[in-house]
């Protein structure tokens, strides 16, 4: 398995990468961790003239946080987050979703930035940001722009990313506390997507009941899926088996998987259900502390 | 498990004496096929076939002769200029090596690129382009055989179907009758599904034609290289090929399973690129090929019936079975048998009566029906008697332990002659599944399986009672392509006492360079460290026809033995010479040879080396070295008994094995070390296609699956902590009484899996679930039984 | 299509190399450097039998380009031995049979190295998840297991 031919191009700044992005348009990809890109151009589903490298780039590495927000850097790489104790006290749920994509060897290299900016709805880290509510930055040759992770997925391996742009960073607000958020992921075994994944993000009041709570599925239609009703359903409901047994029907209502060798399309939706039970369950363990 | 005879300098049998292969493995020392770099060497690319069944129209290889580095595109014409665009199988059928006008599969290899490099090799196969006209595909093999599916080999003259084979054993109408007579009669369909070796080397090549001498040498990844050099004889005899100009060597072996036995295209095209280019060309698959083009195992469509007295004894079994064999009947079984040793079905117990049939069909898919890590369909044959006795136990509401026990062919009845004609060499059944019973717990997991069961919860308990047949075989009903199946070991001592062994086998990771000097090592007392065991280099090694179907110990193995004994009694006739007595007089311990009754009047075994080459009596030819050529009297049959726990996700239908125990028997044991690890392997390779793995194909012939994306090989994670045991029957006919054990444990575990899963949902009413056991297949039967989450 | 000048350090030792951009590290290490202890088992970055340690971190080196290695540290199979010494891995996987046919053997070790350079004890939980990213088809992974539990006593004790 060899890819085809293309140029490779190693940026030291980010205003360079961009100006190479720019200027070979079409033509180039943005290499980061590569662990999905390689394989594509290895097996010749994909092609490009131009690999922009922004490994070489200082400063796109980082978890921190700043006002109650935390920020890590596009080219943050899963082992980073996995072993990160600041993101397992502020977001759990990222977490448990860095641990569980692909193998412990891909998160060595594999970035947050492009598990996002693939557009693939396989990937794990598409639910849990529109769980988290995040942000996404964008740099580009107009300089920076912020947008809001429900706007970020277009398509099918289509996303908001302009040409020329950048996945720079990802904002996440810090939960509150009373909060709580937890991933779920159904795999056939270790290395593979999804057969369906729910990420829940929920903040529990002063008397228990949601105050907000943030929904949303893996690999359950061709971008990721937010479950607006299952999250608007919780909002005042105390947590509970029942209350857990209709966001995961609200949630299943949401999806629109598509068959393939991981299940058939009603498996997936119900998986989806029991999912998103299991997240909301596991969630509010962590919203109350437990 | 019983003392060693031999000291731990010596290391014979059943010493677990760390493995002599593994200072080079863990420096990364190997020397694996493609390691081998050659000056000159080119490399080879294949294109393949998008269409499960297509005519070719044209191929224009213009293109690619203008990338740089391609030097050459061969196809089938240029093949078919010397006769060589067609080869046999191991089972005396044909298929193809480069199409001429038609490809039978997907991925089937249409021409081949030649290149200075593996870059420029892949280029050149993009830029080939192949103008196809799809033909109406044969993939069900169901419908193979009906009257309205095209003929698919229409290169065999007067073919007017898609049938392979159809072949028998047993008596037809006593069994007819017995299930006349019977008590309860139960019925299961059973689908044992295509599946993929996967070895994590792929299969390779690096041919060498030397122009001058006019020898070629093929560095190959053969579990099998004497077999192999005498079909490149046969095939290539007439474009010269001479046999003594021809030398196969195995290099290391990133395991076969049996998808190293085959010879497949890409090494024939390979050898012809050699020897019209007159350069060392290398030609080594990737993944995908592999798993998309490279032999299959099983695909076995099963109807088996059991017959049975109202007490639960067993009266006779009736098994139909469809094959599907792709394209062409590739099976590696030994020629006699069609369908391998399928007939060892009646499987552990003393079924009166049964009658086997199978048919073997041709559908557009690769070429096939090579072992899985077993020996020749004995896979196939477990699953169908282990799974069906779980069916009769839940028809008779019998413990499926306690069926078992009831009719397991009991150990005064061996050696046993099975209903299908074979004769089992030694077993005790019970004492295994007894143990395996006793280190689970199983009295007491089935108490809390019933707690369970009242709250809603799921766990299973499944056990499987295997029988295996392995050690092909006698001359007298065992060959392929006509040779014999017996093995070989040459064994020459140095004059300082120290020895190589050389072999005609080939390890693939089984650790012969170590177990074998243990044998030798056992039956002179030469320290095991120093005998240095060779295998694989066909103008070296003795001829003998390789490993696979667990047959290197009981044919190899046994080989080396008695070329040992044989060195030994020249050794007896040399320390008498040197002890001034007669050889009467003397007896042998581990080493020596010592006066009976003046213990401190010996001789060593290095002694008689030495003397062997300075000081052998008048009359004695000097040295001391030792052919045999062993034809095993009968095949071994290792056992065992396995019990597995299982637990079931409500809501996903993901089954989690909790515990695993494996009691095997396999005979004496070399080393118990490597035995274990061994069975480690082997269950692991047993519980992927339980779980796991699958082949599949959509109606059009287009595999699904055909990564390591969807082909799952199982990691560290799904794997359990597996528990294994033993017991010791020795084999009453092997030299040393060992029986062969790389494969009891893929062929066991399977239905232990399947078992458990099945009691699990047994009071639900389910009988039977379909291997590899999806979460997804759970849960429909959850979700139609109402008791999903 | 260009080509780079790359210097990286191979097991201690600087090499440098004039390489296509496409060239893989695998093919850089297994071909131009003759460093054959590096497997290729996978086209989809499964199987981890191509796995090196770069700047002390495994990865699937066919899944990594030779340029990106460029000014980076890259320890394959054959660096594990120092001084004719066995390194402890390299024992346990000898001492407990942790390996038959060999071909998944470097990758294993290497990713049984790195776990134990950031977790001096770790349960065999964790030893199986940090190898899940390799596959052997061998071995059933009991005995690499073992091993690595060897290697991590082993290292304890040093």
């Amino acid at each position: 398995m060899i890819p085809s031919q293309f140029d490779y191009h190693a940026p030291t700044t980010l205003a360079e990468a961009v100006a190479l992005l720019s200027r070979f348009g079409e033509g180039a990809k943005v290499l980061s961790g590569g662990q999905s890109l390689l394989p594509l151009l290895k097996l010749r589903l994909g092609t490009a003239e131009h690999l922009v490298d922004i490994g070489r780039i200082p400063g796109l590495e980082y978890i921190k946080e700043e006002g109650g927000v935390l920020k890590i850097g596009g080219r943050t790489r899963e082992s980073a987050l996995e072993q990160s104790e600041l993101v397992k006290a502020k977001a759990p749920i990222l977490h448990d979703t860095a641990r569980v994509i692909a193998d412990p060897l891909v998160r060595n290299l594999a970035t947050v930035g492009g598990n996002l900016a693939h557009g693939d709805p396989g990937n794990d880290h598409p639910a849990t940001m529109l769980a988290l509510d995040a942000q996404v930055v964008a740099t580009g040759p107009s300089g920076e722009r912020v947008i809001p992770i429900d706007q970020f997925f277009v398509g099918l391996f289509t996303t908001a990313l302009r040409p020329g742009e950048i996945l720079t960073e990802i904002r996440i607000p810090v939960p509150p506390p009373h909060s709580g958020g937890a991933y779920v992921k159904l795999e056939r075994k270790v290395g593979d997507y999804a057969t369906a994944a729910a990420a829940a993000q929920v903040a529990l009041g002063p008397n228990g009941a949601f105050v907000k709570a943030g929904i949303a599925l893996t690999n359950a239609g061709p971008t990721p899926v937010r479950c607006t009703k299952a999250q608007q359903f919780l909002v005042g409901k105390r947590p509970s088996d029942n209350s857990f047994a209709e966001a995961g029907r609200l949630a299943a209502e949401a999806c629109s998987p598509s068959a393939d060798r991981r299940g058939a399309v009603d498996y997936k939706r119900e998986m989806a259900r029991v999912l998103t039970g299991r997240a909301l369950k596991a969630a509010v363990q962590r919203a109350e502390g437990r | 498990m019983a003392t060693p005879r031999t000291s731990p300098e010596i290391s014979g049998m059943g010493h677990s004496m760390k493995r002599k292969e593994d200072p080079r493995f863990i420096r990364g020392r190997g020397n694996y096929v493609d390691d081998i770099q050659l000056p000159g060497m080119l490399h080879m690319d294949i294109v393949r076939s998008p269409f499960a069944h297509a005519k070719i129209k044209s191929i224009d290889t213009s293109k690619a002769l203008k990338v740089p580095g391609v030097l050459a595109v061969i196809d089938g014409p240029t093949l078919a200029k010397y006769n060589l665009h067609w080869m046999p199988t191991l089972m005396s059928d044909t298929q193809m090596v480069l199409p001429t006008d038609r490809v039978m599969y997907q991925a089937q290899e249409v021409c081949a690129v030649i290149a200075t490099d593996r870059y420029a090799a892949a280029d050149g196969v993009e830029a080939v382009e192949v103008d196809y006209e799809p033909l109406e595909p044969v993939i069900d093999a169901h419908k193979a055989l009906l009257p309205s599916a095209p003929v698919l080999r229409t290169d065999k003259k007067g073919k007017t179907d898609n049938r392979i084979f159809h072949w028998e054993v047993g008596d037809k109408s006593a069994t007819d009758k017995a299930f006349k007579d019977a008590d309860v009669v139960v019925a299961q369909d059973m689908y044992i599904p295509r599946i993929h070796v996967a070895s994590i080397e792929t299969c390779g090549c690096v041919a060498d034609f030397d122009r001058v001498t006019g020898k070629l040498t093929v560095y190959m990844t053969t579990q099998a290289p004497h077999a192999i050099r005498t079909v490149f004889a046969l095939v290539a005899g007439h474009v010269g090929l001479s046999e003594e100009k021809i030398r196969i060597v195995s290099p290391d072996i990133g395991g076969g399973f049996g998808g190293k036995v085959p010879v497949y295209p890409g090494y024939v095209i390979a050898t012809a690129a050699s020897v019209v280019i007159g350069k060392p060309i290398k030609w080594v698959e990737d993944r995908m090929e592999n798993l998309q083009a490279d032999s299959f195992a099983r695909d076995y469509h099963i109807h088996a019936e059991l017959a049975a007295r109202k007490d639960g004894t067993m009266t006779a079994l009736r098994i139909k079975t469809l094959a599907d064999h792709g394209y062409a009947d590739a099976a590696a079984n030994p020629s006699k048998f069609p369908a391998g040793l399928f007939s060892i079905c009646t499987g552990s117990y003393d079924v009166k009566h049964a009658f086997a049939e199978v048919d073997g069909v041709y559908t557009n898919k690769p070429p096939g029906g090579i072992a899985y890590r077993c020996s020749f369909r004995v896979t196939e044959a477990v699953h169908c008697i282990e799974r069906i006795t779980d069916v009769l136990a839940s028809e008779l509401k019998m413990d499926p332990a306690a069926l078992r026990m009831k009719n397991f062919i009991q150990p005064d009845k061996f050696p046993y002659k099975s209903a299908l004609g074979w004769e089992y060499d030694s077993g005790n059944y019970g004492a295994a599944l007894r143990k395996a019973m006793d280190i689970i717990g199983y009295e007491d997991l089935r108490k809390e399986q019933a707690e369970k069961r009242a709250r809603g919860e799921l766990m299973g308990i499944g056990i499987s009672s295997f029988t295996e047949i392995v050690g092909a075989g006698p001359s007298k009903h065992f060959d392929i392509l006509g040779i014999k199946m017996f093995d070989s070991c040459e064994i020459r001592v140095h004059p300082t006492g120290k020895a190589i062994a050389r072999f005609g086998t080939k390890s693939q990771g089984q650790g012969h360079e170590t177990t074998y000097a243990q044998i030798v090592a056992e039956e002179l007392g030469i320290p095991a460290s120093q005998v240095q065991v060779e295998e694989g280099d066909t103008d070296t090694a003795p001829y003998g026809l390789g490993t696979y179907a667990s047959r290197s110990t009981p044919t190899a193995g046994a080989a080396g033995a008695m070329a040992a004994r044989k060195i030994r009694e020249k050794a007896k006739k040399l320390a008498a010479h040197l002890l001034e007595c007669s050889p009467d007089d003397l007896v042998w311990e581990p080493g020596k040879f010592s006066v009976k009754g003046a213990p401190d009047r010996f001789k060593t075994i290095q002694d008689c080396a030495f003397a062997a080459y300075t000081n052998h009596p008048q009359g004695m030819e000097a040295g001391l070295e030792a052919v045999s050529y062993y034809d095993p009297p009968n095949l071994t049959f290792p056992f065992g008994s396995y019990i597995c726990v299982v637990d079931i996700d409500r809501g996903t239908g993901m089954v989690k094995i909790r515990r695993f125990v494996a009691v095997d028997d396999c005979g004496n044991i070399i080393n118990p070390m490597i035995v274990d690890g061994q069975i480690h392997g082997g269950l692991t390779m047993g519980m992927a296609p339980a779980l796991l793995e699958e082949i599949q194909y959509d109606e059009s012939g287009n595999i699904q699956g055909g990564s390591f994306m969807d082909y799952l090989v199982p990691t560290a994670m799904e794997t359990p902590a597996w528990e294994v045991d033993k017991t010791v029957t020795p084999s009453p006919h092997h030299p040393f009484g060992a029986k062969g054990v790389g494969e009891s444990a893929t062929v066991g575990a399977p239905p232990a899996i399947a078992n458990a899963v099945v009691d699990a949902l047994a009071h639900l009413g389910v009988k039977h679930v379909e291997i590899p056991i999806t979460p997804e297949k759970v849960w429909r039967i959850l979700r139609e039984k109402g008791v999903a989450e | 299509m260009a080509t780079h000048r790359i210097e990286l350090s191979v097991n201690g030792a600087k090499q440098s190399a004039e390489v296509p951009s496409r060239l893989l590290l695998v093919h850089l290490l297994r071909e131009n450097l003759r460093l054959t202890g590096t497997h290729i088992g996978c086209d989809t970055t499964h199987c981890g039998a191509c796995t090196v340690l770069l700047d002390g971190t495994p990865v699937k080196s066919c899944t990594v380009l030779a340029v990106q290695a460029d000014g980076r540290e890259v320890t394959t199979v054959e660096g594990l031995e120092k001084d004719g010494k066995l390194h402890p891995i390299q024992e346990g996987f000898w001492e407990k049979h942790g390996l038959q046919c060999g071909y998944c053997t470097p990758g294993m070790m290497l990713s049984g190295c790195a776990l134990l350079a950031r977790n001096k004890s770790p349960s065999e939980a964790e030893i199986r998840e940090a190898i899940s990213g390799n596959l052997c088809r061998c071995t059933g992974y009991v005995n690499i297991v073992k091993a690595i539990e060897y290697a991590a006593e082993k290292m304890r004790e040093r």
